[in-house]
């Protein structure tokens, strides 16, 4: 299999990313640490693996957000996230 | 299939091949330079820490004792970098010794970008990770400075005959 064909919209990690966040996680705002560009964890380019989950900048392919789960533990890295706005109730 | 990003697709006019940091003076080869080295031809088996292993796989190959043929160095440790980004670290042990190739064929045929072409890693005795696609460089270190998914809770090392598939294992 291509990694071409792992390469999925970013919506498709709201089930790995609702395990980790209490929130919606798709909807939050994250700023790429590689480019600058804010826009939606839902579309970001998610690509998992069997070792992890990576969701990348569709401008730059920097990895924003990287999960593993590990025995019953998730690790997660968010180098490259500058910041996340994580909208709340109006 | 062990990818975290999109395959890079680099020319072979445009790839080089590197030898730096903790070393007398850094080496580098073009793609042609690169093929002009000694090459073996490398059968072994292959391990996933995914569980899956592959045996008898056969590439073409010039051994990372070549390109550090004649360095000299105080260096202990080695990261290997790639196009798209993607680090590893090994100790320098593993990387000598008959151990370590940078493999640029597979079963006889060019190395297709989705399994790590032009040119990968080859590391068989530690986990597949350990074996970076699309390598462009070996950086010596005094201190290990852990790679891509070392730094996610996976092995530092990776040795599939101890298990060490995880921090702490």
């Amino acid at each position: 299999m291509d990694a071409e064909e792992l390469r999925l919209d970013g919506n498709a990690a709201a089930g790995l990313l609702g395990e980790v966040f209490p929130f919606e996680m798709t909807t939050a705002i994250g700023t790429c640490a590689g480019c600058g560009r804010a826009q939606a964890v839902g579309a970001l380019v998610l690509y998992r693996g069997g070792m992890g989950a990576v969701l990348r900048c569709p401008s730059c392919d920097t990895a924003l957000i990287r999960v593993a789960s590990i025995r019953g533990a998730h690790l997660l890295d968010l180098t490259g996230t500058t910041c996340l706005r994580i909208p709340g109730e109006a | 299939m062990l990818s975290a990003g999109p395959t890079p697709r680099t020319r072979l006019d445009r790839w080089d091949s590197v030898v730096e940091g903790e070393i007398d003076q850094p080496r580098r080869w073009t793609w042609e330079e690169f093929r002009s080295l000694p090459v073996e031809a490398v059968t072994k088996d292959i391990h996933c820490v995914t569980k899956w292993s592959k045996f008898d796989t056969s590439w073409t190959a010039v051994s990372v004792d070549t390109l550090l043929a004649g360095v000299e160095t105080s260096a202990e440790y080695v990261v290997a970098y790639c196009d798209g980004g993607y680090t590893t670290n090994l100790p320098l042990e593993d990387v000598i010794g008959g151990k370590t190739w940078v493999a640029y064929e597979y079963e006889g045929e060019p190395l297709e970008p989705a399994h790590g072409g032009p040119a990968r890693l080859l590391v068989p005795h530690l986990y597949l990770w350990k074996s970076a696609k699309w390598v462009r460089g070996l950086e010596l270190l005094i201190a290990d400075r852990p790679g891509f998914w070392e730094t996610l809770g996976y092995h530092n090392r990776g040795d599939p005959w101890g298990e060490e598939r995880y921090a702490g294992d």
